[in-house]
């Protein structure tokens, strides 16, 4: 096990590689020129020249990409060009910020989508299934944006339920200690704030869980049906079992395999930050961090901020690789 | 089976109304909350209530600050925070650009133009504790002009000329008393020392903090900084230690970065927010029809035009030009998409500008005449490019539908376009290396000086940063820079008034609008002044 697991990660070093050359590329090629964003509209060609060699973007692309790979090896993620801040202290308030968001919606499209999905499957070709499956078809193409704001006139406008956007109640703020707001508020035992971080991640949760959640159901939904027609769940429902029983102890379990990789999928998609969700519900994530730096031709945000992102992804789905095989005992890694 | 249908029946409930019920669990917590701010304006309006108002304004505004130290940000959301937090010498108008003190109580004016004298406040301090005197002020101006160009930007852009220093020398005279020695005179000498990224830092912050001082500003301000969460909020205090008697009202200052204009006027209406930037001409109706909110309009101070690349086929030639000018409805434009909340433009900058031309009454509306002249210049009918801003801006709330308004009276004189857009940053770059027909663009002021509008903006040194329509005219260029260091304010205008004359002739643009910005803000926030250049000092404002 242990060796398959180094072995993996070993394979994700040139995953990685390729990425990085491959972004550093892109956004070399894209027009706009970083020294002319910072330095705004106003800005003189000589004052131009001389910050592009001070920020080393006059050198050649490879010698550029080479020092950026030497600044990697010794955990250097670089700086900020617009910022000038170091990027592996940046990055870490987005980066909770998006994880705290992606697990809450993460847990609400497992819970809601899964269990919609063996109940449609269950019931098949019931007035339920064919609901669920309007309303996850629906999920799967809705707008986020439109979805956001709708959500946001109803819930925070209409209702006066929810706030509209960010992750605290500005005038009362939390005191920022791992960035995990939830986790920041019970460690200061502060469970009003804790309430209150709480009704500032339904919104974009529900938003963010939207999509995830249609393809949990829709896929759990298949999966189920192909299990609950062989022979051995016959056999159970024909001794009379309780249908809670039937499917969680023994459909489910042999269901789950394709549900897990999508939901690993899912969650490593929703890790790499959701512009529109963010950009709607202004939380200070990690996929509206990226985005203003393409804007700003921020290259060594850009390059360092996929860069995570993708290693986030990659571990997620070695970590629900191994996951198979605690769900199954016949998958085993050697 | 029947039972089946119940088990169903419960599903289903619990399936459709979970989100419902996760939301209506909230409801004890949350619907106090607007009702216990609101009891204390409404319910009962006497004197002993007043008191109980928090003097906490949340600003809710497009974007994060870049850096909080102002010499060497260029970008309007740090300075609209910086403005906060440090004085310049003189300051601007509440709501205009005249020249009023500041940190300087009183200044002379050598008859040559070329010796400045300030005479700066006593008894003020930094919030660090350091004494604000004429040694200060040396030390921030030696910062400024000891460091790369490319670092204190402004500073180089605007004391800069002809690859000279324009500030020769400073020097503490007394105590409270400092001398700036010019190199040569610049007329716009006391605006550009108003300007934000002039501001006075403390000279012990800066020297110790390097280049981190932008995370831990210290100016003499009636806010010191507190916390900055990035992308996100940017929390100041009140000064208790400020120097004048009273100010500031308000204890706190929140800046919040909302970047979705709609879920910014969402965030207002709830009460999240106590006042919003960038708020939408077409959403100024709704903001109206709000009892509880009150629409702000910041003073116009910018122009949106729809740029013609002068050396690029069919606009090389002037009556092409010309004729554009009379084919667009400019009018209509103003009433359409800047909702009548727009001066429809005739020279490139507004009229509230000294040295403004007024007799120049621009080219009206008349498709007759623009086929006239397109038939004069043997214009081919080739296709254009035209193109549209992809992102909002003051000067030009929907670049996309303002195109295609245009797109039609071109159309309607025979000059078929097409419209193009690209993302931001690469739009202005590929504008300013000319390769764009027809382009919308536009600028909002700096310091309310023509200088910062004309010579910025269309003077032939100016190719390749701001001119994005390459136009260069060598009298309008003689005219611009005899206007930089004449002195005699009357003489400066003439100069003006005559470079003016030559464009409107020449034509290198469509002038379209000036827009009026606009804010909306709960109606409890009192004596807010927004400024025409975009940042402004919260210090008179409250909250009642």
């Amino acid at each position: 096990m242990l060796r398959y697991i180094g072995k993996r990660i070993l394979q994700l070093i040139p995953v990685l590689l390729g990425m990085t050359f491959v972004v550093f590329l892109i956004i070399r090629a894209i027009p706009g020129d970083p020294a002319q964003v910072i330095l705004g509209q106003q800005a003189t060609e000589e004052s131009i020249k001389a910050l592009r060699e001070k920020l080393g973007l006059d050198q050649p692309w490879y010698i550029q990409y080479f020092d950026y790979l030497k600044g990697l090896l010794t955990g250097d993620l670089g700086e900020s060009l617009r910022t000038r801040q170091p990027i592996s202290t940046e990055i870490w308030p987005y980066l909770a910020a998006t994880i705290e968001l992606a697990i809450f919606a993460m847990i609400l499209a497992v819970i809601i989508g899964m269990n919609a999905g063996i109940i449609s499957a269950w019931f098949q070709n019931s007035w339920f299934d064919y609901i669920a499956m309007v309303i996850a078809l629906i999920g799967v193409s809705m707008p986020i944006f439109w979805l956001g704001l709708m959500e946001q006139w109803a819930f925070s406008i209409e209702l006066h339920w929810l706030p509209t956007s960010g992750r605290e109640e500005v005038r009362n703020p939390v005191e920022a200690i791992t960035h995990f707001y939830l986790i920041d508020t019970l460690i200061q035992g502060r469970l009003d704030q804790f309430w209150i971080a709480v009704k500032h991640l339904i919104l974009p949760g529900v938003a963010l869980a939207t999509i995830p959640m249609a393809i949990i159901a829709r896929m759990t939904r298949s999966s189920m049906l192909e299990v609950l027609r062989s022979d051995y769940i016959r056999t159970a429902r024909a001794k009379g079992q309780k249908m809670s029983k039937v499917i969680y102890k023994h459909a489910l379990k042999n269901a789950l395999i394709p549900i897990i990789t999508i939901i690993g999928l899912q969650t490593g998609l929703l890790l790499g930050g959701a512009i529109l969700t963010e950009t709607i519900f202004s939380w200070p994530g990690i996929g509206r961090y990226i985005y203003e730096a393409i804007g700003y031709r921020d290259y060594t945000v850009i390059q360092s901020g996929i860069l995570i992102v993708a290693f986030m992804f990659v571990m997620i789905n070695l970590f629900v690789d191994l996951l198979y095989s605690v769900i199954d005992s016949r998958i085993k890694y050697n | 089976m029947k039972k089946n249908k119940h088990w169903l029946w419960g599903i289903l409930l619990l399936l459709t109304f979970s989100l419902l019920l996760a939301a209506c669990s909230e409801d004890e917590g949350t619907t106090d909350e607007p009702a216990k701010t609101e009891e204390p304006t409404d319910g009962t309006s006497t004197e002993g209530a007043e008191e109980a108002v928090p003097q906490v304004l949340v600003f809710g505004r497009g974007g994060d600050s870049v850096s909080l130290d102002p010499a060497i940000v260029t970008d309007g959301e740090s300075f609209k925070v910086t403005e906060n937090i440090y004085e310049t010498l003189l300051n601007f108008g509440e709501q205009d650009t005249t020249i009023n003190p500041g940190l300087a109580k009183e200044w002379e004016v050598s008859e040559d133009g070329l010796t400045y004298t300030f005479h700066l406040q006593e008894g003020v301090k930094f919030h660090d504790g350091t004494d604000f005197n004429a040694e200060a002020v040396v030390k921030n101006i030696e910062r400024w002009k000891g460091g790369a160009e490319e670092q204190y930007y402004y500073f180089h852009s605007m004391f800069k000329a002809e690859g000279e220093d324009v500030i020769a020398s400073v020097e503490a005279a007394d105590e409270y008393t400092v001398v700036f020695t010019l190199s040569r005179p610049q007329a716009p000498f006391l605006k550009n020392i108003a300007m934000s990224p002039f501001a006075i830092a403390s000279p012990t912050a800066f020297e110790a903090a390097g280049d981190k001082f932008g995370d831990n500003p210290v100016g003499t301000g009636p806010f010191r900084f507190v916390e900055w969460k990035r992308n996100d909020s940017i929390t100041v205090e009140k000064n208790e230690e400020y120097w004048q008697e009273g100010l500031p009202k308000l204890d706190t200052i929140i800046f919040r970065a909302i970047p979705d204009n709609s879920a910014r006027l969402n965030a207002l209406v709830t009460g999240e927010i106590d006042l919003a930037d960038g708020i939408n001409p077409s959403d100024a109706a709704t903001i109206e029809g709000n009892a509880e909110l009150q629409l702000i309009e910041r003073p116009s101070m910018n122009i949106g035009y729809l740029g013609l690349t002068n050396t690029r086929p069919p606009f090389d030639n002037k009556l092409v030009r010309q004729a554009v000018n009379y084919a667009v409805d400019k009018q209509a434009l103003v009433d359409a998409f800047f909702q009548g909340r727009a001066e429809v433009a005739v020279n490139p900058m507004p009229s509230t500008i000294s040295g403004y031309n007024e007799e120049i009454t621009g080219y009206e509306y008349n498709p007759e005449k623009a086929k006239e002249l397109l038939a004069e210049a043997g214009y081919d009918g080739s296709e254009i490019e035209l193109w549209a801003m992809p992102v909002p801006r003051p000067y030009m709330p929907d670049g996309q539908k303002v195109a295609e308004a245009i797109q039609k009276n071109l159309a309607d004189v025979g000059i078929p376009s097409k419209i193009v857009t690209f993302e931001w940053a690469t739009y202005l770059e590929k504008a300013k290396n000319g390769e764009a027909d027809a382009f919308l663009l536009g600028w909002t002021g700096d310091n309310g000086d023509a200088d910062n509008f004309i010579y910025t903006l269309l003077d032939k040194d100016t190719i390749g940063s701001n001119n994005y329509s390459y136009y260069s005219n060598d009298e309008v260029h003689k005219l611009l820079i005899a206007a930089q260091s004449e002195i005699d304010e009357e003489k400066r205008n003439e100069l003006y008034k005559q470079a003016q004359e030559i464009i409107f002739e020449d034509a290198p643009w469509v002038p379209l609008a000036h827009s009026t910005p606009l804010l909306a803000g709960k109606k409890g926030v009192a004596n807010y002044l927004p400024h025409p250049t975009g940042s402004e000092s919260l210090i008179n404002v409250s909250m009642e």
